[in-house]
């Protein structure tokens, strides 16, 4: 495996083989010293052209856990909307001797453009509406992990929320029907993509009429930018309709898991405390950033030999 | 005198003939066409069609302004490369064709090229800011005929109509880029099943109907003329074919990419396809080449759109759109185009020359006694495109890859051969 962009280039064994590979990492860092020799004397460099928090913070703890060395490179808002200056710069870090670049940018595709200019790996670490394929590794692993199922066959899983403008439901619906589980989407029909017949999902628009027989109930964050766009009347309203309330969580089945792939927005599509929520997965989401992370760079980068022992 | 030159033994296609004669030309004009003609210069045309040059409505030729991408010499002789002899200059250069300083700076710059005529057209508002009307009147009295804010449509309906109105006075056409754009705010590609895949804001098909359809009321009721660019989708050619039919002055274009490459090829990530309107669907194309076989449709155009390098660069969001297309235009509508040679010739010099109103030199039956505005074209030859070795100044071409069919041999314009077997003569 040369690049991680999407999930379906990845495909199920791949997907099922880093989940495993994630295990290992798992073990890794329950040691009292979670450092590993595996990837010594290789470079990644992170470009992040848009904010991130857990993302960059798991990669980077991921790299140095391997014993990588990491590179971190500020982008500036203004020469990101220049676009200009992407594949130069892209070009003189890969002449300083990169193994692999990790990126976010807010743009379609990026990930694919990068990987023509440089002989380095590529991960996507989220390119605009597109892919965001590390963290529905996250969560199948999460999920794997709660429920100790190897696959998914038979499991409801609703995504909730603003699926037009989600990277993480684009990856997240491609890995979880891949390993055989039941998707529906809910969400008002603005916050839809214009045609989703094609994709092997079910569409909801009410929460309340499929609240009570799903097994994993995964909120996505909704942007306040999308009432100005006129996704939604009001943020209020949206809550109301699609936000998870006291009385949404009591109608769960009893070991319904909830997840979010943060940050959460409080008072929007979370009504309340995750904490009050008994089978809420979403610190052990964080929590397993960083494993997964060391399983994509491991899987990329690695020479193909063990892992080796302590650091 | 100048020498005499003989275009040998191709096949002239005119409108009510077709038959293999020889052309002879002398000064600016052919003066005969019959069997075994003797000049000081022979080119040979066999196995070749030799028809009126061909005539681009829609050339962004992008001098004034943006030099860099294309300049009215480059873009010239990519032109008779194509076998055009006249191109209209699309008005979107900086500062736009909104002036007769602008008009006439771009014509006289096509003169001192000399390889086409180069026909500018004028902006129908201000600064194509759709505000206000341009001095349509004046540009029309410096020769303009044809007036457009193409890049972007008119917005505002009741200007729209005061310029229909206007245009109605001065016998002039507008030209509409028809694009509600409340619709396509952002938009990358077609709204369609691809565009869901890949996240990206889509270009709806209604928001280029939305205007076909008011543009068509407007001049139902204001009784001006109007030709409608780079049409792309199914419905708008069932519109248009409607208003034909009611006896409207309409006339409508189609660009040989919405003719030839689909929506689906944005999944590559590479912004050479990315165009305005976007490509579309494969049913699309399906209807806009019947469109072209009923006549619906009256003429192919280029949209030729020259970008640089670096902007072609950016990110599918970020990159501007358009791509090349006078050099390609002829080998992808032999081959993709699906029509007769007869109908090509029509569609891309004919009716063009018509709709321009530059049909006193150009679109002529190859007669004697026309000005010497001719392609030589082999139908057969295939060939594939080397973006390096382009005359336009850019290499945004999407045709990298593909077989074309089709290939211009020579160009004659006013008399002289701007093109030689497929090379520029200057």
């Amino acid at each position: 495996m040369k690049h991680l962009r999407s999930i379906d280039e990845l495909g199920l064994d791949g997907l099922t083989g880093l989940l495993q590979l994630t295990d290992h990492m798992a073990e890794i860092n329950q040691r009292p010293v979670p450092k590993v020799p595996a990837l010594r004397g290789r470079t990644v460099a992170s470009l992040f052209f848009e904010d991130s928090t857990r993302t960059r913070l798991s990669f980077e703890t991921a790299a140095k856990r391997l014993s990588a060395d990491t590179m971190t490179f500020n982008v500036s808002t203004s020469s990101v909307n220049k676009g200009e200056s992407l594949r130069d710069t892209v070009a003189t870090i890969t002449d300083m001797g990169v193994d692999a670049f990790v990126v976010r940018h807010k743009s379609v595709g990026i990930p694919w453009q990068i990987s023509q200019w440089t002989t380095a790996s590529i991960i996507n670490a989220g390119d605009g509406a597109h892919q965001h394929p590390t963290q529905a590794l996250v969560d199948c692993y999460t999920i794997r992990e709660a429920t100790h199922a190897q696959n998914f066959s038979g499991m409801k899983i609703a995504i909730v929320g603003d699926i037009k403008h989600s990277r993480v439901a684009r990856s997240n619906i491609q890995a979880f029907t891949l390993l055989g589980a039941n998707v529906v989407l809910v969400a008002p029909p603005t916050l839809l993509p214009p045609d989703v017949s094609h994709w092997p999902v079910s569409v909801s628009h009410k929460l309340d009429e499929i609240i009570d027989k799903v097994d994993v109930l995964y909120m996505l964050r909704l942007q306040s930018e999308r009432m100005a766009q006129g996704h939604v009347p009001t943020l209020r309203e949206y809550s109301e309709q699609y936000g998870l309330t006291q009385k949404r969580v009591l109608a769960l089945k009893s070991d319904a898991i909830v997840m979010h792939p943060g940050p959460m927005n409080r008072g929007v599509e979370m009504q309340i405390d995750p904490s009050d929520v008994k089978n809420s997965l979403i610190h052990r989401q964080v929590a397993n950033g960083v494993s997964v992370r060391m399983a994509v760079l491991f899987e990329l980068l690695g020479s193909g030999s063990s892992l080796g022992g302590q650091a | 005198m100048s020498k005499s030159i003989v275009i040998k033994g191709g096949t002239v296609i005119n409108r009510s003939s077709q038959e293999v004669a020889d052309v002879k030309i002398e000064n600016d004009c052919v003066v005969e066409v019959g069997k075994n003609l003797k000049g000081d210069i022979q080119l040979d045309a066999s196995g070749c069609i030799v028809s009126s040059g061909f005539v681009d409505l829609h050339a962004h030729l992008r001098e004034p302004g943006k030099e860099e991408a294309e300049t009215i010499e480059t873009g010239s002789r990519a032109g008779a490369l194509g076998g055009y002899t006249a191109l209209v200059a699309m008005p979107n250069t900086d500062p736009p064709q909104d002036s007769v300083a602008v008009i006439d700076f771009v014509r006289e710059q096509g003169k001192r090229a000399g390889l086409v005529d180069v026909v500018p057209s004028g902006c129908i508002t201000l600064g194509r800011q759709g505000e206000s009307l341009a001095p349509m009147a004046e540009l029309a009295n410096a020769g303009v005929t044809l007036f457009t804010d193409d890049g972007n449509g008119v917005q505002d309906a009741a200007l729209m109509r005061r310029a229909l109105e206007y245009a109605k006075g001065l016998g002039i056409t507008l030209a509409q880029h028809c694009e509600v754009a409340e619709l396509t705010k952002g938009a990358v590609m077609n709204e369609c099943s691809c565009c869901t895949d890949l996240g990206l804001p889509g270009w709806p098909s209604i928001a280029e109907e939305l205007m076909v359809f008011r543009d068509i009321e407007l001049v139902r009721i204001t009784g001006a003329s109007m030709h409608f660019l780079h049409l792309s989708t199914k419905r708008s050619v069932e519109l248009v074919r409607a208003a034909k039919r009611d006896g409207l002055a309409i006339t409508a274009e189609v660009t040989p990419h919405h003719l030839s490459l689909t929506q689906e090829l944005l999944s590559s990530y590479n912004p050479v396809f990315k165009v305005n309107p976007p490509l579309r669907s494969i049913e699309d194309i399906r209807a806009l080449k019947a469109g072209l076989l009923d006549g619906t449709i009256d003429a192919i155009a280029t949209d030729h759109a020259p970008h640089p390098r670096r902007d072609k660069e950016m990110s599918l969001d970020m990159a501007p759109p358009g791509m090349l297309g006078l050099e390609t235009a002829l080998g992808v509508v032999l081959a993709e185009g699906g029509c007769e040679i007869r109908d090509v010739v029509a569609l891309m010099s004919w009716n063009p020359a018509k709709i321009a109103r530059i049909d006193a030199e150009h679109g002529r039956d190859v007669v004697a006694g026309i000005k010497a505005n001719l392609c030589v074209f082999d139908p057969q030859l295939t060939w594939s495109v080397d973006p390096e070795r382009l005359a336009s100044k850019s290499i945004n071409t999407p045709y990298v890859g593909r077989t074309l069919r089709g290939r211009v041999r020579h160009t004659m314009f006013k008399g002289t051969a701007t093109v030689i077997d497929g090379q520029a003569q200057k």
